[in-house]
């Protein structure tokens, strides 16, 4: 199974990621080979095998309606690349 | 141009803030109003290791709700993650349902007061349990140049309530939003408040057009910004003609251009393109492996059942049937919610006059809400004193001229009826001062007697009015009731 170089775009675009002609080359190669890799289970014969939600066979774990506390606001903020006093600062996303 | 030559198709999808005190995954605030950024967790920020653990009441909130809208709850329910880059979605990813969702198939009924357009059945396709992005601000001031990031709402929970195409008119989408935003109200599952962002519609709408080749439809467009119902209605109007008008122009169907977001500008009274729709693949939808999903069992649904409020409708049903109001009063009523019917209900039950309950509480005690801007529970005269009220002009205590100055005083005074009616003067006459006022009055004026022989009965109008004056407490009604009577008794 093999990806095409317009695939690699898509996905990279979607992932808000810009590549270089050259990583657009080098990640078509690999991506392929990851899923062809992958695509070797499509040799198992799941015929009437429930397809699986979760790897741990365990469902309903709940947390009660209880408020906690927040982080602290300069904690929250701290590592963050552009902010001010309050609020992360991105690049405008107007426009849309 | 000629009326319609087009059917309008709707279908909206509803996005409801749950009612919790705590996120959907993490335990912080959803407080409305808090400065920015102070609402936020390592697992709302999406930071790496977070693990996010399913909010019990949010769950339930769900339940009930998906059970008031009479939908399918399937055994078993997960989480997805839903993938897109925006920078107020800090995880890059939104954690939603996508394939198995926790209720389907259920339906909505709509009905219009005035008749507009029959009562129907609007389908609900699914509806299902998701979180909230954060709040994107643009600042204006700093010359366009950055967008501040608010993450408080990141991870409230929401319930994305998605109809079927069902709705024919701009006025029947409205009607549907009225009755889902009411049964919403009396199941206290969400306090449905536009403003704060607590319920956000958007809308899909296309037409179906006759042709002479059978009927084609027009792209579907999604409609956003839509902030108030009456703003939803306009905007489907708008949007209905806007759509006839370009086909006209291209002759454009469904699947000749990709499906186009457009977003409603208030100001300006229009729809305005926005930007393409990402197919839904695009989302590239995956389990969420830090989710554990949920199971719902036969027990857990029948609790729902059993504990759910009765319903709009149903109430509705109830007031007609036993209280004998029309549709419309009892439309009028129950959009008042809960607190009021309750209200009323006392009062007509207390009373056992529920023409008159009807009366007051619809023309008197709403009235006076409206003007103060209040609730019933603010409202100075309680149930059991308006009940006193009514009694006693049903039994004729209490003149219905004077009725209105006994409500003020109770209302202004917060008095009991039996205050109201000492302080005002008001006492109830007593029979044999009554019926010697009424003697007197026959003696003074045969005329009158003669007439009323002479089988002219209204012309005991005039004595009415002399008696009030003789005694402003008097009872018109039994004051002609007891002329009458001695009249009959006179020897002719």
């Amino acid at each position: 199974m093999s990806l095409s170089r317009q695939e690699v775009e898509k996905v990279a675009l979607l992932a808000r990621l810009q590549l270089s002609e050259e990583e657009l080359t080098t990640m078509t190669t690999q991506l392929g080979q990851i899923l062809e890799y992958v695509d070797q289970l499509s040799e198992l014969d799941t015929e009437g095998v429930e397809p699986m939600a979760h790897a741990i066979d365990m469902s309903n774990v709940f947390a009660e309606d209880e408020v906690k506390p927040s982080l602290d606001r300069e904690d929250a903020l701290a590592n963050a690349p552009k902010r001010d006093d309050e609020c992360y600062r991105v690049p405008a996303v107007l426009g849309d | 141009m000629n009326p319609p030559t087009y059917e309008i198709i709707i279908g909206l999808e509803v996005h409801v803030q749950l009612a919790t005190r705590t996120k959907l995954f993490c335990r912080c605030s959803t407080q409305f109003g808090a400065s920015p950024n102070t609402q936020t967790c390592p697992v709302c920020t999406g930071s790496p290791g977070a693990l996010p653990v399913m909010n019990r009441h949010a769950f339930q909130l769900s339940l009930q709700t998906a059970v008031a809208l009479n939908c399918e709850i399937p055994r078993f329910t997960k989480w997805d993650r839903k993938q897109y880059y925006y920078p107020d979605l800090p995880k890059g990813y939104q954690i939603s349902q996508f394939d198995l969702p926790m209720s389907e198939h259920g339906w909505l009924e709509i009905s219009d007061p005035d008749g507009a357009f029959p009562t129907k059945r609007v389908g609900i396709t699914r509806a299902h349990l998701e979180e909230d992005a954060g709040k994107s601000m643009h600042d204006e001031a700093a010359g366009k140049a950055d967008s501040r990031i608010d993450l408080n709402r990141t991870g409230t929970p929401l319930l994305e309530i998605v109809s079927e195409p069902d709705m024919r008119s701009p006025l029947e989408a409205k009607a549907y939003l009225t009755e889902l935003r009411l049964l919403l109200t009396y199941l206290q599952v969400s306090d449905c408040n536009m403003q704060e962002g607590s319920l956000r519609v958007d809308a899909n709408i296309n037409l179906g057009i006759p042709t002479d080749d059978g009927e084609i439809r027009t792209p579907i467009v999604e409609v956003k910004n839509m902030n108030s119902f009456r703003a939803v209605e306009r905007a489907l109007a708008y949007e209905a003609e806007r759509q006839y008008q370009v086909w006209q122009e291209t002759g454009h169907r469904i699947g000749d251009v990709p499906k186009q977001t457009r977003g409603w500008d208030d100001q300006a009274q229009v729809t305005k393109g926005q930007r393409s729709k990402e197919e839904s693949s695009d989302y590239r939808y995956f389990p969420d492996p830090d989710l554990i999903p949920v199971t719902v069992s036969e027990e857990q649904i029948d609790e729902v059942v059993k504990k759910q409020p009765e319903l709009p409708a149903a109430l509705r049903e109830r007031l007609q049937a036993n209280y004998k109001l029309s549709h419309y009063d009892a439309d009028v009523m129950v959009n008042q919610g809960r607190a009021l019917v309750d209200y009323f209900i006392e009062v007509a039950d207390r009373s056992q006059d529920a023409k008159r309950a009807t009366n007051w509480v619809q023309q008197d005690v709403m009235r006076t809400l409206n003007e103060n801007g209040i609730g019933i529970d603010e409202f100075p005269i309680n149930a059991e004193r308006l009940a006193e009220l009514v009694l006693a002009i049903k039994n004729g205590e209490l003149d219905s001229s004077r009725s209105r100055d006994v409500f003020q005083f109770m209302m202004d005074e917060k008095s009991d009826l039996q205050a109201a009616l000492k302080a005002l003067g008001i006492e109830k006459v007593d029979d044999s001062v009554l019926v010697n006022l009424c003697r007197t009055l026959l003696e003074a004026n045969p005329k009158v007697v003669a007439d009323v022989q002479a089988g002219k009965q209204q012309a005991i109008g005039a004595l009415i009015g002399q008696a009030k004056k003789q005694n402003p407490n008097v009872n018109p009604g039994q004051v002609r009731e007891i002329c009458l009577q001695l009249i009959q008794e006179m020897p002719s």
